[in-house]
């Protein structure tokens, strides 16, 4: 049965004498790898040089803050139930009063947690959150660990730090005016 | 008796007895090769030097790979030491001591004629070029017959290593 | 100048080619690195120092830390004996071969080679035939079933190879009608007359030498003795730390040697085309002294004679990552029924050419 026409009609023939003398196929050879000799190396010097990340890389999780720092995420539980790896659980909380700094809306996640070896990085949670919460980052990869516990990411380290100029390049950018208000915004918080 | 001499007669003696009462055949090898280095130093005090490359190559390079090889294909050691019988020792105890009584018989009323003469010695005598010319001269018949005996047994061992037809081959 | 006995002065050169030999031994871990690199499109060795320059210190620190081991039930006095013996057999090769014609002060000239004997070439051949024996050694000793196939193929393979490489070298005899490897290098290149190497006299000899050399040496595409598809690690699977360094370190030797005799036999030796134009024309028109022009081109002629040898090694090493293993009756096959009869052929046109007064 043919398939395509790229097939190459194989025939047996009995070797010539330069076939099997060998050294002229060795000599091919030589040639070929002398020629990679001087090729340009495939190599990336890792620290010094890293290779650029795809555009549409999707890496670690971040759980994002509004414009004036405070957490969007309000515990709804859909990017939990949209994970095909189950890697996401999260405890949901109400919000007390004086935490409206805090948090945005009147419920909240008291424990989110990733387990970063579970995650398969598919990007289905950041779809489904309704909130724009939580955000695979296109420049950060979870870095190897030593223990499996030290896989499961915490809100302590998913969620945005305060600071507003350690922001992802994706997600919501502030601009400098809102960076300023959310400063002072932070500032006026209670400790 | 250069101290040169001593030493490597003392080496040779030594290995020659260490070949005997080694009870591992390896290590017995191995004192055997270390035997004909000493040896081939010998050849090498009395300028030979071709003798003493050629016993290197030949004895040490390659008949003792052999031997080495076959005794470690063998797996010889003390547990399958075949036990021989009490007459076998006596025997070769008498044939071994009438072996040295005859040597020393033979050899006991040599004097040592001491360095040769100065107007005969010939310090070249040991070199290829002359080696050579003596083999291909004066003893060129012995010569081919011993490669005659080389031959056949090189074709004896073709005939041996060859294939039969319908023959098992691993 | 201080006077030197002659002994004394032999002795230095033997000195400084032990060093010279080690050096190159150890650069050539790190050259074998960077050549496979750059052959399969890489970059090699690059961190320790300037392009990776101190790797090789960085293997011998992590050699002489590593755990010394001693399988059980093996001969522990031959397990130790035999990389040393492999080491030794290795070095002391190298000690007739002239890397460079004679240095003249004053009165006084000096030969750079550690002894001229007029069987040179036996020796090399002799102490080759006994490298084998390190490897026997260390493989029986080490009691393992690998091990052990891994020294017979080896010891098979060498004196197989042997042969052929014995008989190639006798059609090289044959012309040079001696077995002193400085005469040999001194024929090759005659003051005033048009002269070729021996490469051009032999050069069916010179492939069989030089296949058997990579055979000899235990490179690819001849290293079935450590083919870790069929035998783990060959002869020194059981060995580590610098035993196992002593054995790579040998292997390395062997190829400095190996491209050292290639060099001298087939391509001049120390010899340089012109040289002695070079040498007429410092004389006649700077005004040197005949000494003085003859040192110098000793010296060219050393460095001409390293260049060569490191092209040799470079060849080797090429080789390497360009061919695949043989299989071993392939390897025997090769050896027995095709290296010693074009061996034998070439010693019968050789011996027919100077018959007929073609080559001499």
């Amino acid at each position: 049965m043919q398939l395509t026409n790229r097939a190459k009609k194989l025939e047996k023939k009995p070797m010539t004498l330069a076939e099997r003398a060998y050294l002229p196929a060795i000599f091919q050879g030589l040639s070929i790898t002398m020629r990679h000799f001087f090729m340009k190396k495939a190599t990336v010097r890792y620290p010094e040089e890293v290779r650029p990340f795809s555009p549409i890389f999707r890496g670690l999780h971040v759980l994002k803050r509004d414009e004036q720092g405070r957490e969007r995420c309000t515990a709804c539980g859909l990017c939990a139930v949209a994970c095909p790896a189950e890697a996401i659980t999260m405890v949901a909380g109400e919000r007390k009063k004086g935490e409206e700094s805090l948090y945005r809306e009147e419920k909240y996640a008291i424990s989110y947690e990733i387990n970063m070896l579970r995650c398969i990085f598919c990007g289905l949670c950041e779809e489904a959150c309704p909130k724009a919460a939580v955000y695979l980052q296109a420049d950060k990869i979870a870095p190897p660990r030593y223990e499996r516990d030290e896989f499961i990411y915490g809100k302590d380290r998913l969620v945005e730090p305060v600071s507003p100029d350690a922001r992802s390049i994706r997600g919501i950018q502030l601009t400098p005016e809102q960076a300023d208000s959310l400063r002072s915004n932070l500032a006026q918080q209670p400790v | 008796m250069s101290p040169i001499f001593l030493f490597l007669a003392f080496v040779a003696l030594l290995s020659a007895l260490g070949v005997v009462f080694a009870k591992n055949p390896v290590h017995s090898v191995l004192f055997l090769i270390l035997t004909f280095f000493a040896l081939s130093g010998h050849y090498l005090l009395l300028n030979a030097q071709f003798l003493a490359a050629v016993n290197i190559i030949v004895y040490a390079g390659a008949i003792m790979v052999l031997f080495l090889f076959v005794i470690m294909f063998l797996n010889l050691n003390v547990d399958t030491e075949p036990h021989k019988p009490a007459l076998a020792k006596i025997a070769a105890a008498v044939a071994g001591g009438s072996l040295l009584l005859i040597l020393v018989a033979a050899l006991k009323d040599i004097a040592p004629t001491g360095a040769p003469q100065d107007a005969t010695f010939d310090s070249q005598i040991g070199m290829v070029d002359r080696l050579g010319l003596v083999l291909y001269q004066d003893y060129l018949l012995p010569f081919e017959l011993a490669s005659v005996l080389f031959l056949v047994a090189m074709v004896g061992a073709v005939m041996l290593g060859k294939r039969e037809a319908g023959e098992r081959n691993f | 100048m201080i006077e030197l006995p002659a002994l004394g002065w032999q002795s230095i050169v033997i000195f400084v080619v032990f060093a010279l030999s080690l050096l190159i031994a150890t650069y050539c871990t790190y050259a074998e690195r960077v050549i496979a690199a750059f052959l399969q499109d890489r970059v090699g060795p690059d961190r320790a120092g300037p392009f990776g320059l101190l790797q090789p210190l960085a293997d011998a620190v992590k050699m002489f830390t590593k755990e010394e081991f001693f399988p059980g039930g093996a001969n522990k006095a031959l397990f130790i004996f035999g990389p040393c013996l492999a080491m030794i057999t290795a070095l002391m090769s190298s000690a007739v071969i002239p890397f460079g014609n004679n240095l003249s002060f004053g009165n006084n000239a000096f030969f750079l080679q550690g002894i001229e004997v007029n069987v040179g070439m036996l020796w090399v051949f002799g102490v080759v035939s006994l490298g084998v024996y390190g490897v026997m050694i260390g493989g029986w000793a080490s009691n393992n079933k690998f091990s052990l196939l891994g020294a017979i193929r080896a010891a098979s393979q060498n004196i197989s190879y042997e042969l052929a490489m014995g008989m190639s070298l006798i059609a090289v005899l044959m012309i040079s009608e001696t077995l002193s490897l400085r005469t040999i290098t001194l024929q090759q290149s005659v003051a005033g007359e048009w002269h070729f190497w021996n490469i051009v006299k032999q050069p069916l000899g010179f492939i069989i030498f030089c296949v058997c050399a990579f055979a000899e040496t235990n490179r690819t595409p001849f290293d079935l003795p450590e083919c870790e598809t069929e035998l783990v690690g060959g002869y020194h699977t059981e060995y580590s730390s610098m035993k196992l360094g002593l054995y790579l370190f040998a292997e390395y030797i062997n190829i400095f040697v190996a491209s050292a005799v290639m060099s001298v036999l087939y391509f001049g030796g120390f010899n340089f085309p012109f040289q002695y134009e070079l040498r007429s024309w410092l004389v006649e028109n700077h005004d040197w002294t005949l000494a003085a022009a003859q040192n110098l081109i000793t010296v060219l002629g050393t460095v001409g004679l390293f260049l060569k040898i490191f092209a040799f090694i470079f060849f080797f090493m090429w080789v390497r990552w360009t061919l695949p293993r043989f299989r071993y009756d392939q390897l025997m096959r090769l050896g027995w029924t095709i290296l010693i009869p074009l061996a034998v052929v070439n010693i019968l046109i050789t011996g027919g050419l100077i018959l007929l007064g073609v080559i001499k």
